[in-house]
């Protein structure tokens, strides 16, 4: 009897067999390549015969077809073959050589587009036309994109640990791309910051990973069914998934307890106090507001300014809210929107009107757009008279 | 099949029948527009027309190269007159006409008071391959 192959157990996998491969001297270009053909061999075969050992099983096939492929662009380049040896049973696997796939795959001479399609596809275990669907490129494209940033980290000997901020940063950004088409990336950055948390021991990474889980929480009630945008304030709280936000308290508060602070910590404990109101009245703004500033000093971010400008206008009234936000850049983005938002809070109809309905007009995605255009609409409406 | 571009302008157009800026309309009248459009274009899909649809920021820059080893010269925001796309779809059709038809579908979307725009929108054909038969 054929069964489906468990996909997301299957990727699990992916970067310690990579890693294995990489341990055995081959280049980690063509072990990447090698490891993605053995897993669609996997996808094919499996549900006809699994194999007792998945995982020594995708060790073996990448390993041949590692050898294939060397042998073959040996051919092609008229050298002479050099042999190559099935592998001994290797060692056991480090929980090392993952962390050094993610660190390799985030290396900073790539740059942020290059380095989220490889840690999709040497860690992630997606396929080129996934991501590719994903970021809504044509395959081609993203093919070449990811083959150049192999060529571009194939010469980097990692012998000591990176930064591991930069293998958060590159997972921030494939969370925020939220998803389109077949492939979740929310999901898959949660599932690789999952298993980067089980191999490496920081706090922010726990801070990462609480953030992502906090924020997924919410999804179900982030958008209508016809793709329209939900405030947080008028999202119905019982759908957010509670599952999700007790795991990221538990991950958080355990982070917070090792007592070193970090901006994704900081950013998730937020995410926590909104998580944690039965209703948007309950909010803790002011605990919010402390947050903030914690992150301002963490971070000195002018968006993170603007953020705390917004939780000062709900902590202190929208009057304070509007002052906070008057030492801010105009040009930030979301800075009208905010405004516009503190103005209705205060009561000036009007003001916020035109100021939504400009910030309508410099918004960036078409959800937001329509959004900010329904509140212009719809304060017009209260107004006693349009202001023409 | 051909291939058409249709254009929509935030400026630049003939002036529409049913011309009143988005936010001075009530939030039911926007939302039956936003509805009307991705109708619009779930219909093409199903109908195995659509080939893709983009909606453009207002704001942009022109841009030119001023040399070699120079920076490119910039100069933008656009002035208040220059004419500006607002988005685009492209449809692959078997004629002129269906593709004019469809433009008109698309111009007669829901606006203030729940009447069509009537909106001027562009077509455009796209240029194709040499076909191997006009050899």
């Amino acid at each position: 009897m054929s069964t489906a192959v468990d996909e997301t157990a299957l990727r699990d996998l992916i970067p310690g067999v990579l890693a294995a491969l990489v341990h055995r001297g081959a280049d980690f270009a063509t072990a990447e390549d090698a490891v993605q053909e053995a897993l669609i061999r996997a996808v094919q075969t499996w549900p006809r015969r699994h194999p007792d050992d998945p995982r020594g099983w995708l060790i073996t096939t990448a390993w041949r077809r590692f050898v294939d492929l060397v042998r073959a662009d040996a051919a092609r380049r008229d050298r002479e073959l050099k042999s190559f040896d099935e592998p001994a049973p290797g060692p056991a696997e480090h929980a090392d050589d993952t962390l050094y796939l993610y660190f390799l795959c985030a290396h900073p001479s790539l740059t942020p587009s290059s380095a989220v399609a490889l840690t999709l596809r040497a860690v992630g275990g997606l396929t080129t036309r996934q991501i590719a669907q994903a970021y809504l490129v044509p395959e081609s494209t993203m093919a070449q994109r990811i083959s150049r940033a192999k060529r571009t980290v194939s010469d980097v000997r990692l012998d000591r640990p990176g930064d591991v901020r930069t293998v958060l940063r590159v997972l921030y950004l494939v969370f925020n791309e939220g998803y389109s088409g077949d492939v979740d990336l929310a999901a898959e950055a949660i599932r690789l910051a999952r298993q980067l948390a089980a191999v490496v021991d920081d706090p922010e990474v726990s801070g990462l990973l609480a953030l992502f889980l906090l924020h997924h929480a919410r999804r179900p009630a982030r958008m209508r069914g016809d793709g329209s945008l939900v405030p947080l304030a008028e999202q119905n709280r019982g759908l957010w998934r509670t599952d999700l936000i007790a795991e990221g308290v538990t991950v958080l508060q355990a982070a917070l307890a090792r007592d070193r602070l970090g901006e994704y910590q900081a950013q998730a404990a937020i995410a926590a106090l909104h998580a944690d109101a039965q209703t948007a009245e309950e909010t803790d703004w002011v605990q919010i507001v402390e947050w903030y500033d914690e992150l301002v000093r963490l971070t000195d971010s002018p968006v993170v300014r603007l953020n705390r400008a917004v939780a000062v206008g709900e902590a202190d009234g929208p009057r304070a809210g509007l002052t906070a936000l008057a030492n801010l850049d105009p040009t930030l983005p979301r800075y009208t929107a905010s405004k516009a938002y503190l103005c209705e809070k205060a009561g000036d109809t009007e003001a916020a009107a035109a100021l939504y309905a400009e910030a309508a007009a410099q918004a960036y995605n078409v959800a937001e757009r329509n959004h900010l255009t329904l509140r212009a609409a719809t304060l017009r409406q209260a107004l006693p008279h349009d202001s023409d | 099949m051909a291939k058409y571009l249709f254009l929509k302008h935030y400026r630049g157009a003939p002036a529409a029948v049913n011309d009143v800026p988005m936010d001075r309309w009530t939030p039911a009248e926007i939302e039956a527009h936003v509805r009307y459009m991705e109708d619009f274009a779930d219909r093409l899909r199903d109908s195995g027309e659509f080939v893709a649809s983009q909606a453009l920021a207002a704001e942009g820059a022109w841009v030119r190269s001023d040399g070699d080893g120079k920076p490119p010269i910039t100069d933008g925001p656009f002035a208040e007159t220059k004419d500006l796309i607002a988005g685009f779809m492209i449809v692959d059709v078997d004629s002129y006409e269906r593709a004019v038809e469809l433009a008109g579908e698309l111009s007669a979307a829901p606006g203030a008071g729940g009447r069509p725009i009537h909106e001027w929108l562009e077509v455009r054909p796209l240029m194709t391959a040499s076909g191997t038969l006009h050899e």
